[in-house]
């Protein structure tokens, strides 16, 4: 499918502009949070702990007496940072993974299909958490492995889904018309594949992907919020969460921002994919 | 239909082996040493020769999971590092995760398959975009934040539900609606869309040709065939169901298997881990396959064909 019809669909969908809209101020945050905070999120002073939004910090403070707003907007790379890596992984392994299915057929794919029903067969969380446990990380452990180990996690488990769009796309277009006609011309099979397969397979997997982000960045929150997933130097919204748990009740603040920071990034990641989805999808554009 | 039960049944087989496999490799073998750190200092040689014994690790690694997947059939889950069963605490915990599970595919159902059959009657009804908007919302929200803000604003602050669990169905409730709100929201979609879509199909034209009311031909004809997706996503999304469960678990103090794994994790007790994890895997693979095997009371084309 062209991509401009596509556009034009999705420009006229206001659910899609919000979550434009969301994603750009996240990334911006993510990327420069000195743009959004002049405080150091490192910076606590105890005597400040689960003080109250105040006029100087309009979210209030932390268990530690950190303010929570610079924390909250810190906080916002890691879990960019942990989906969008994660995704691009699943992408790069699953999207191969699919369309190689897809593409050979015979006993290619009887075996890259049954490898991927295996890891279909472990629930996305339960086996992130398998994984953090055989690489277990602390406070010592630094910033970078802790959160190549999460995205590790996610992408063991997480490619089989993309894998098995990808696989029917190829199933569906190695049949058409114009690969026959590539092929009589001698295009070999990479070529075919790269020119012919994989176009077809970028608008679903662009759909899929951009959930796959919200939905990579909800386990991450969570395996954090456990506490085997990013670790303290890390700035996490999981883990200022987990820190919040145990005063819900006095200080509902602490759990009320971290909290709004990470559905809106989510909403705003299935805000897109959804209003993608249903752009490329013929049967709602007629 | 036999020969799709048995070839359903013996395509399970290598899913069950292979991820009940990759699970027990990662928690035994990928750590390097599983004993090391269960003792302060080297641990003396009388322990390792016990333990080495015990978790049958001198043994290849691919020896070691088909002794440990024969004693789990027998009912033996192996015993923790300090030398007690693990069977005990997992079977009595079991039937709670069991309970929390079973009304959240509950809640799924009756909320979703409702939801997305009153939206889908009428489609681009304010009825219908409020599904859609709503699903959306739930679909933001990760289940661990729903639980914390469920349980302050229901639990501690309008005092409707328990805060924490004490054991009883009733008490299970609230966690199970939360843990089930995710698929809800799935479910609802899939079923609207699905329902749209199946109101064109030909048989649904005949049933309202020959008059029936359309009670009858929603019902009986529209929603019995669009069904079949949705009991496919309730099953594929069983996983992640029991992902969420651990959460919950921990966040309304629920003594099921989440708990138990969590404190497991914590106290590094790889064999409690390694068998609850096995036995939710099990507990998913199965879930599917039941779904796949009961796939020809709802579709003829596989009854039949």
């Amino acid at each position: 499918m062209r991509p401009r019809p596509v556009w034009a669909a999705l420009r006229r969908r206001p659910a899609f502009l919000i979550g434009l809209a969301l994603l750009l101020v996240l990334v911006a945050m993510a990327l420069v949070p000195g743009l959004f905070t002049a405080r150091d999120p490192a910076f606590c002073d105890v005597a400040l702990s689960r003080r109250g939004p105040t006029a100087g910090a309009p979210f209030g403070y932390s268990l530690q007496g950190c303010d929570l707003y610079a924390r909250v907007v810190y906080g916002t790379r890691a879990s960019m940072v942990v989906g969008v890596c994660a995704t691009a992984a699943v992408v790069v392994i699953g999207g191969l993974v699919g369309l190689v299915a897809g593409y050979a057929g015979g006993w290619v794919d009887a075996v890259l299909s049954r490898l991927a029903d295996v890891f279909f067969g472990i629930p996305l969380l339960l086996g992130a958490l398998v994984v953090l446990v055989a690489f277990p990380s602390d406070g010592s452990t630094p910033a970078w492995q802790t959160t190549a180990k999460v995205v590790l996690a996610l992408t063991v488990l997480g490619w089989t889904t993309l894998a098995r769009i990808t696989r029917s796309t190829a199933i569906q277009v190695k049949q058409a018309d114009y690969v026959l006609a590539a092929r009589s011309l001698g295009s070999g099979h990479t070529r075919i594949l790269a020119r012919h397969v994989l176009p077809s397979a970028v608008g679903p997997v662009l759909a899929w992907a951009t959930i796959a982000v919200g939905m990579f960045i909800a386990v991450e929150a969570t395996l954090s919020f456990i506490g085997i997933g990013l670790q303290p130097p890390v700035v996490s919204w999981g883990i200022e969460i987990a820190e919040a748990q145990p005063y819900i009740r006095q200080s509902p603040h602490m759990l009320l921002f971290p909290s709004a920071f990470l559905s809106l990034t989510v909403l705003a990641f299935v805000l897109i994919g959804d209003a993608s989805r249903a752009a490329l999808d013929p049967r709602t554009r007629r | 239909m036999r020969r799709y039960v048995v070839r359903r049944l013996a395509q399970a087989v290598p899913v069950v082996v292979g991820a009940t496999f990759l699970v027990y490799a990662m928690m035994w073998s990928l750590p390097g040493d599983p004993l090391a750190g269960r003792c302060d200092g080297p641990c003396p040689e009388a322990y390792v020769d016990r333990m080495t014994a015990a978790y049958n690790l001198a043994d290849p690694l691919i020896v070691q999971y088909g002794k440990y997947m024969a004693n789990l059939v027998t009912g033996d889950f192996g015993v923790t590092f300090a030398g007690a069963p693990v069977a005990d605490e997992l079977l009595q915990r079991l039937p709670v995760t069991l309970q929390l599970a079973a009304l959240a595919v509950a809640v799924e159902l009756i909320l979703g398959v409702a939801a997305g059959v009153v939206a889908a009657l009428r489609p681009g009804g304010v009825i219908d975009h409020l599904v859609l908007s709503s699903t959306l919302l739930v679909m933001a929200i990760p289940v661990f934040v729903a639980a914390l803000l469920a349980q302050t604003v229901l639990g501690v602050h309008l005092g409707w539900f328990p805060i924490t669990s004490d054991g009883s169905i009733g008490s299970l409730i609230l966690p199970a609606i939360v843990l089930g709100s995710l698929s809800t929201a799935f479910v609802a979609r899939l079923m609207r869309s699905s329902l749209i879509e199946g109101m064109y199909a030909d048989h649904v034209r005949t049933a309202v040709a020959k008059g029936l009311s359309r009670r009858r031909v929603v019902t009986a004809h529209g929603v019995r065939n669009s069904l079949v997706p949705v009991v496919t996503l309730v099953g594929t999304d069983f996983g992640s169901l029991l992902g969420g469960a651990v959460v919950i678990e921990m966040i309304f103090n629920i003594n099921g298997l989440g708990t138990l794994v969590l404190r497991s994790i914590r106290g590094g007790e790889i064999g409690t881990v390694t068998a609850v994890v096995t036995l939710l895997v099990l507990a998913f693979v199965l879930v599917n396959l039941a779904i796949d095997l009961i796939y020809p009371l709802l579709d003829p084309r596989i009854r039949l064909g």
